[in-house]
């Protein structure tokens, strides 16, 4: 049974998970009854019933009421257990504890960014309090996306004009995967997070040193990075070569770019900061228009920490 | 010679004879490519479809093998995501749009819709041409799209990634939109055809399953195909004239569109799998020879499971945003579709007990369609238990469900149904034994493919990846190996039913000894399809009567003659 359920469903980490797994073994089980109990009949007619000559003769039985209604009704019973079943644990998924700790997240492509209560941001990690509830509050910037945690048993769509909210508690510290379950382009296979759930005195440590990191007194190539690794450059930029949803950024700096208007220019402070604000402006050959617009969320430190950063990694 | 009387009137019935050879045979009559081009003959159409939806079968499967291969790896291997992205787009919008929408009911149904109630051919012959051409249309667009610049916004065609994707979404919701004519022609004239054509004496009740079945299907086409082709229509306005009805960026409403989406293509569902129902209630009974149990309810259920099947869409939409209390009533609608799925289930393993039962390969293929369909119908009640769906929503598990309802149950069937009537179709026998074997091949390679897509789909598999986590390597192994026996398997049917079509041993005109009237006339069945005017007086599954009372016809007629006897006389014995 163990092994089992280990074999079909991830592990229970949220403290809802078992709620919908019972439900889920419940529905197996009666099913496997069912699917044994019509193929042993069929099994059984078959042999039991084979054509022995062309010129068998088979018995008038048109119908069976009582059979009928046995039929209708013990199903009936059964899809009433299922839906009342359901319904009660759909019930936990959506009743949100008053005391929930919320994050709120930003979907967009390929990325999830969180903001956290006290201004701190995060992308595509997402960290929260153990043991506790946690409430997402979640919007799209483009298409529709998908917030799926298989260890917590949460999904919810993200959707551009309107919030929608998802909440859970873990069982204890540990990292789980994020997905994204809504089909939303070419960078969905790899619109992954992760959750890192840490022991209170660990989170707010955390919160605390995010909070403290002061980008004015930052060294500029070391601001590039850390908006390499938290704004969601990374899930489409290499900085080691390789090419991904868009161009490395090894080697980028001075370096001719093609666009496919069929202009060139050269990948200087001026280009680089025009791809970044204007992404769709001019588009690189070989690869799609899907870049977002930082224009907004990036400061003009940032962005200079970028285009020092591109040109520590051209050196 | 017998007289009946009919509402005053006298009814001369007389007995034919099935062992007849007749010259007028279909296939023969009128050949050249222009008249098969310009034929009103529904069997030719019938035909037409069913060459079409064979090739658009083999592309979408050929599309499906590549997409298998790409995953037998986690990262990487020889396409790029959006490669990936297009292919299991137009694998999904070919199957669904070009294959299984089209394949029982225009191919199979057109064939034998008429013959089955003794007609000369549906109510609006030159309509049922037309419907054809629609549909070479819409098919016409959809490859104009693929020539310029393939979808990638998978065959739902999700807003607003489908508004703003640079790819030729016009083009390809166009010929949907296009091909859904065809299919609410199709279905208006099966309608007609049912109530206005059945020949003397055969009243609703003697009407085989197979009609019921196509009636209900084409109710649901006849009904929801045309809230298909207005959110078409809504989302090309909104990506060719900007008017914002879907993106919110122009300030629409997204999930509007999944509501207009789903609330054709939930039904749509049915307009796929009710038809195979109907031809396994024609296997069973015949392979059992004896009369089907259950008729009423078999044929009521079809109805029932149209009416309910309209009222579920939303099921789709459990994680999409819509209020809860839509949720909570869509999954308690939902759970009905059950009911009427379950009775049908059960009424056709009781048909079987105590009959005389032929294993024969169209009998196989119907055992087959009761094992995968009961495992597509209960994951299905899985899938409809909101507080579990929340977890399985867009993953494999889904996935491997729908493959389980369409392709183990519609497929499957469809295939039955192709070799029970290859005979008469095309007047050849193919070879049985190949045929057990394929479909043994075909039985096990489905099986392997989807069994581990639902494992990995509880597991927490997302749907529409082209890469994935090691995690979920091993099954998406044994899914792959799985596609390729199912392709081995396809390519024996095809290489045998080809080698039937030249060489094949000539078939009798009832080499089942099936009671319905599609076998009471020669094979191929003749140009008018039966050389007298057919009257029935037994029911479609009476195993307990005599063959040769089911060939009755009004005595001294012929096909050169036009006989005129109101369809709604009853003819008593
Ligand atoms: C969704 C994936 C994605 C994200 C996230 C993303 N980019 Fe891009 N980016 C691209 C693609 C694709 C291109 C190439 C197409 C083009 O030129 O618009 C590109 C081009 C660029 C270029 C021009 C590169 C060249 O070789 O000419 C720069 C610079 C750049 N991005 C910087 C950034 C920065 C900085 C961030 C994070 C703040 C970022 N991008 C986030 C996808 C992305
Ligand atoms: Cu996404």
């Amino acid at each position: 049974m163990d092994y089992i359920a280990r074999l079909l469903l991830p592990p229970q980490e949220s403290t809802f998970a078992h709620e919908v797994d019972a439900l889920f073994h419940f529905i197996n089980f009666t099913s496997l009854i069912l699917l044994v109990g019509i193929t042993f009949a069929i099994i059984y007619f078959a042999i039991k019933y084979r054509r022995r000559s062309d010129e068998d003769t088979t018995p008038l039985i048109t119908h069976n009421n009582t059979l009928e209604v046995t039929w209708t009704v013990i199903p009936l019973i059964l899809i009433l257990i299922v839906f009342a079943w359901g319904f009660s644990s759909y019930n936990t998924l959506r009743a949100v504890p008053d005391d929930a700790y919320e994050v709120y997240v930003r979907a967009y492509s390929f990325n999830w960014e969180f903001t956290y209560p006290n201004g701190v941001r995060s992308t595509n990690d997402l960290y929260v309090p153990a043991n506790r509830p946690v409430k997402l509050v979640m919007r799209s910037s483009d298409v529709i996306h998908s917030f799926f945690v298989p260890d917590f048993r949460i999904k919810q769509d993200v959707i551009p004009n309107r919030y929608t909210q998802q909440w859970f508690q873990t069982k204890g510290p540990g990292s789980h995967v994020i997905f994204c379950t809504e089909y939303c382009g070419v960078g969905h296979s790899d619109m992954m997070g992760m959750v890192y759930a840490l022991e209170e005195e660990e989170f707010n440590a955390w919160l605390e040193e995010e909070a403290s990191k002061d980008i004015e007194s930052m060294p500029l190539v070391e601001v590039g990075e850390l908006v390499w690794r938290s704004e969601g450059c990374m899930g489409c930029h290499s900085v080691d070569g390789a090419s991904g949803i868009g161009p490395t950024f090894q080697g980028l700096w001075m370096r001719e770019r093609n666009f496919t208007d069929g202009t060139s220019a050269v990948a200087d402070e001026d280009y680089i900061r025009e791809s970044i604000l204007q992404p769709r402006a001019r588009v690189n050959v070989g690869y799609q228009n899907i870049m977002p617009t930082y224009s907004g969320i990036l400061s003009d430190r940032q962005i200079e920490g970028i285009i020092e950063y591109i040109k520590e990694l051209s050196e | 010679m017998a007289t009946t009387a009919t509402n005053g009137n006298a009814l001369k019935i007389q007995q034919f004879s099935s062992s007849e050879e007749f010259s007028h045979n279909f296939l023969k009559a009128k050949p050249g490519i222009w008249n098969w081009m310009t034929t009103v003959d529904h069997k030719k159409i019938g035909l037409m479809y069913l060459a079409s939806v064979v090739f658009f079968f083999f592309v979408g499967g050929m599309l499906a093998i590549t997409l298998r291969l790409e995953l037998l790896s986690p990262a990487q291997n020889f396409m790029d995501a959006d490669t990936y992205n297009r292919i299991f787009t137009l694998h999904g919008a070919v199957m669904v749009f070009l294959f299984i929408i089209p394949s029982i009911p225009a191919a199979l149904g057109n064939f034998l819709l008429p013959m089955m109630i003794g007609a000369k051919d549906v109510a609006f012959p030159r309509l049922n041409l037309a419907s054809f051409y629609i549909y070479s249309i819409g098919a016409l667009f959809t490859l104009i799209s693929t020539g310029l610049n393939p979808i990638d916004t998978g065959w739902t065609f999700y807003t607003p990634y489908s508004t703003s994707t640079g790819t030729a979404v016009i083009w390809m919701t166009l010929g949907v939109f296009v091909m859904g004519f065809s299919s609410i022609l199709t279905g208006l004239n099966f309608i007609v055809t049912l109530h206005k054509l059945r020949a003397p004496g055969l009243s609703w009740g003697k009407l085989p399953l197979f009609c019921w079945s196509i009636y209900a299907t084409s109710i649901i086409q006849v009904l929801a195909t045309p809230v298909l082709a207005i959110t078409l229509l809504l989302l090309i306005m909104e990506r060719a004239l900007g008017i914002g009805i879907f993106d919110p960026a122009m300030g629409g409403d997204p999930v509007l569109y999944q509501h207009f989406f789903w609330f054709y293509s939930h039904p749509a569902v049915y307009i796929m799998i009710v038809p195979a129902f109907g031809i396994i209630s024609e296997l069973i009974a015949t392979f059992s020879k004896k009369t089907i149990f259950g008729y009423w309810p078999i044929a009521l259920s079809s109805l029932a499971i149209a009416f309910i099947g309209s009222l579920v869409w939303g099921h789709h939409m459990f994680v999409a945003g819509q209020s809860e209390l839509a949720v909570v009533v869509f999954s308690f609608l939902t759970f009905f579709v059950g009911i009427p799925t379950g009775i049908k289930i059960l009424n056709w393993v009781a048909t079987m007990y105590r009959g005389s039962i032929l294993l024969a390969s169209p009998m196989l293929y119907a055992l087959y369609f009761l094992f995968l369909f009961t495992i597509g119908g209960v994951t299905g009640i899985m899938l409809g238990a909101i507080g579990v769906n929340v977890h399985l929503h867009d993953t494999y598990y889904v996935v491997a469900h729908f493959h389980y309802v369409m392709m183990g149950g519609t497929v499957f069937a469809f295939l039955g149904g192709l070799h029970f009537w290859w005979p008469k179709i095309t007047g050849k026998m193919y070879n049985e034994f190949w045929a057990k074997v394929a479909g043994v091949i075909l039985f096990f390679g489905f099986n392997l493919t989807f069994l581990p897509q639902f494992i990995m789909g509880s597991q927490g598999m997302p749907r529409r990846y082209y890469s994935y986590i090691e995690q979920f390597q091993s099954m998406h192994v044994y899914s792959t190996y799985g596609s390729w026996v199912l392709l081995l398997g396809f390519l024996i049917i095809g290489a045998y039913l080809l080698h039937s079509m030249f060489r094949g041993e000539k078939a009798t005109s009832n080499p089942w000894n099936a009671r319905s009237l599609d076998w009471m006339t020669s094979s191929p069945p003749d140009e008018h399809n039966f050389p007298y005017s057919p009257v029935v007086i037994h029911g479609p599954y009476d195993y307990h009567k005599p063959e040769s009372e089911f060939l009755l016809g009004i005595a001294g007629s012929d096909h050169h003659e036009e006989i005129t006897v109101g369809t709604e006389t009853k003819v008593k014995q």
